[in-house]
């Protein structure tokens, strides 16, 4: 849309990047963890805290947001002051680590984005030429958890910059990692320990069966008549069944006896081997001289 | 008047009054640390890399609130000063965000559990000077594709501590002391603890799903690879435990054989002292330090073969460990295929 001014000639254009960014943004488990617990070491007069993301950006335009650090900020009404020297020393100390994860934008805690943010994302610009701005709703207001990352845009109108603004960018929060180490350790409070292999083989075992369960439930119901077939479901049932391997009975049971005398060898020189190592044990300190 | 008596036993309560430490027994951790320590392991594996713990020392639990990377060093003399210079700048920074201060320990990466090294005592011999309690948390990045979060905490025992400083290892110490090669580290408990907001932002976000990706990582049927580096390893420990206990032989040898030489040294000798009592001279002295059957022949340090006991150990309960989860695999594998 072209506005034009009254007494000049030239026409000045409201600029307004309508199309939505290409860009999407995946995060870590890591940085959600260090946000909340920045969060809750906050110093008293503070209602918010904000810091730096690292990570690096893939060629398709996916952000991944690897780590994060707080920086420490004064924030009153009309007014945000960062600390730049202290931003500064820990990206240095984290390129020390790890050189290939760099600057992709900052974060803050509280729901939407302020006025202030305008700022703050203006200075992370100057670093960076996409900034991403991450916000973690810590209060829970709507009464969920809100994890929103938007990019920002300008107005401009000729030279003049009216405003800034913040598109919402969609967001990967698949959280693999955290699965990998498991929910039960994260989810809680407290856990008392960290289940072994074989405490973890149970678990597995139990959830599978229950989803064997559920399955077989399901199929029941829907051939009794009692629940609507869905043929998506069925064909997932039927692709899972079909995707067992067909070995004759001969053939699985030769592989399947094989790996059992595999691993009861295994099992028998681990034995042996401790064995040995109790009776060298006697053998070394045992031995004197006369 | 004071009376003396009771001052001088009001004195000696308050010196006998001892702060006797209560024993480690927990190891309390923060989520947070854990998903540190696990990224920075992942990332650089194979390589092996070691961080800082920080946290509090709470009565008989000790609480590990987070952590940061060390970098990886060259081998160059400048860094070492760099390495100190990046500790305390992130101390220096973690203070200013309210971050738990304190060094608690040190973690390290390992590749399937061949840690115990003479280096590592010699860290906690180093940490230990400084800090009254500390512990080394070790992560094995190798086995967490197999569904299992590998974190131990160790510390050395005492009576151990005690031992490497006097710095002697023969046999006659550690036969008094009881002290075998199980005695050498000591592992601990580890509790995971989360604050509440974090609990409630996982609960939110990830709703109790009815299996996650470590799930699909336990019940991989394909064990063989992991087996086969075990194994590999295991086999170059032994070699190793062989030659240290041809180390021992060889030491035996030479010692009765030194002690065979002095004895005939002693006979002649005294076959002389009868002829020179005989002739009416002064005696020779029975012993001659000069000699050279008679110099001490140093006891090789069993520290080594501790070691290595304790890694050829670790990799046999692996074996097991894994083996165990193969034969339940295994049978799930028959019985589904029955049906």
């Amino acid at each position: 849309m072209a506005t034009t001014a009254a007494t000049s000639s030239k026409q000045t254009v409201l600029q307004y990047p309508g199309a939505a960014p290409s860009v999407s943004a995946r995060i870590h488990p890591v940085v959600l963890f260090n946000i909340c617990d920045a969060f809750v070491r906050r110093p008293d007069q503070a209602g918010r805290v904000i810091g730096t993301l690292l990570g690096s950006t893939s060629s398709d335009g996916t952000v991944e947001i690897k780590n994060s650090y707080v920086v420490p900020h004064n924030e009153s009404a009309d007014q945000v002051a960062l600390d730049i020297d202290y931003h500064h020393n820990m990206f240095v100390s984290h390129q020390k680590v790890n050189p290939k994860e760099v600057i992709v934008g900052w974060f803050s805690t509280g729901f939407g984005v302020s006025g202030g943010s305008s700022l703050i994302h203006e200075f992370y610009s100057r670093e960076v030429q996409n900034p991403i701005h991450l916000t973690v709703d810590s209060g829970f207001t709507n009464g969920e958890a809100s994890i929103k990352a938007y990019v920002s845009a300008s107005l401009t109108l000729g030279d003049r910059q009216l405003a800034a603004h913040f598109q919402e960018i969609p967001l990967d929060m698949r959280l693999i990692e955290a699965e990998r180490v498991g929910f039960d350790l994260l989810k809680n409070t407290s856990v008392d320990k960290i289940p072994n292999d074989l405490e973890g083989m149970e678990s597995s075992m139990e959830r599978l069966y229950t989803l064997i369960n559920d399955v077989y439930k399901y199929v029941d119901d829907v051939v009794e008549g009692r629940v609507q077939g869905d043929n998506n479901i069925g064909r997932f049932i039927a692709e899972a069944l079909a995707s067992l391997p067909k070995l004759s009975p001969t053939a699985f049971d030769k592989v399947f006896n094989d790996k059992i005398q595999d691993n009861l060898s295994l099992v028998y020189l681990s034995s042996l081997t401790r064995t040995q190592l109790s009776i060298a044990e006697k053998l070394n300190t045992a031995a004197q001289i006369l | 008047m004071a009376n003396p008596a009771t001052g001088r036993s009001f004195l000696q309560a308050m010196t006998s009054v001892e702060e006797v430490a209560p024993p480690l027994r927990v190891v309390q951790m923060e989520g947070l640390a854990v998903l540190k320590i696990i990224k920075h392991c992942k990332e650089f594996s194979p390589a092996l890399v070691t961080g800082q713990l920080l946290g509090l020392d709470v009565g008989s639990v000790l609480e590990v609130t987070n952590c940061f990377p060390f970098p990886t060093r060259e081998e160059d003399e400048e860094l070492e000063a760099d390495g100190a210079n990046y500790q305390l700048e992130m101390m220096r920074c973690l203070r200013e965000v309210n971050v738990d201060n304190n060094t608690v320990g040190w973690y390290q990466s390992t590749l399937l559990g061949s840690f115990q090294t003479a280096e590592l005592i010699e860290t906690f011999m180093n940490y230990q000077e400084n800090i009254r309690r500390c512990v080394c948390i070790i992560y094995d990045p190798s086995r967490s594709n197999q569904g299992v979060v590998a974190l131990k905490a160790l510390r050395l025992s005492d009576s151990f501590m005690d031992l490497y400083r006097s710095n002697n290892f023969n046999g006659e110490k550690l036969r008094e002391k009881k002290l075998s090669w199980v005695n050498v580290f000591e592992e601990i408990p580890i509790k995971v603890s989360n604050s509440a907001l974090i609990s409630a932002f996982m609960t939110e976000l990830e709703p109790d799903s009815p299996v996650t990706q470590c799930d699909f990582d336990r019940l991989k049927l394909s064990s063989a690879p992991f087996m086969e580096r075990n194994l590999e390893f295991l086999i170059e420990c032994m070699d190793d435990l062989t030659a240290e206990q041809n180390k021992f032989q060889y030491y035996y040898r030479n010692l009765s054989r030194q002690q065979a030489q002095q004895q005939v040294w002693l006979q002649k000798r005294r076959q002389e002292n009868m002829q020179r009592k005989a002739a009416g001279e002064e005696p020779l002295p029975e012993e001659d330090p000069s000699n050279p059957i008679f110099k001490p022949i140093v006891e090789p340090s069993r520290l080594d073969s501790y070691l290595i006991t304790n890694q050829i150990s670790n990799y046999c309960n692996q074996v097991n460990g894994a083996a165990g989860q193969g034969f339940s695999k295994l049978y799930l594998m028959k019985a589904l295929h029955e049906n």
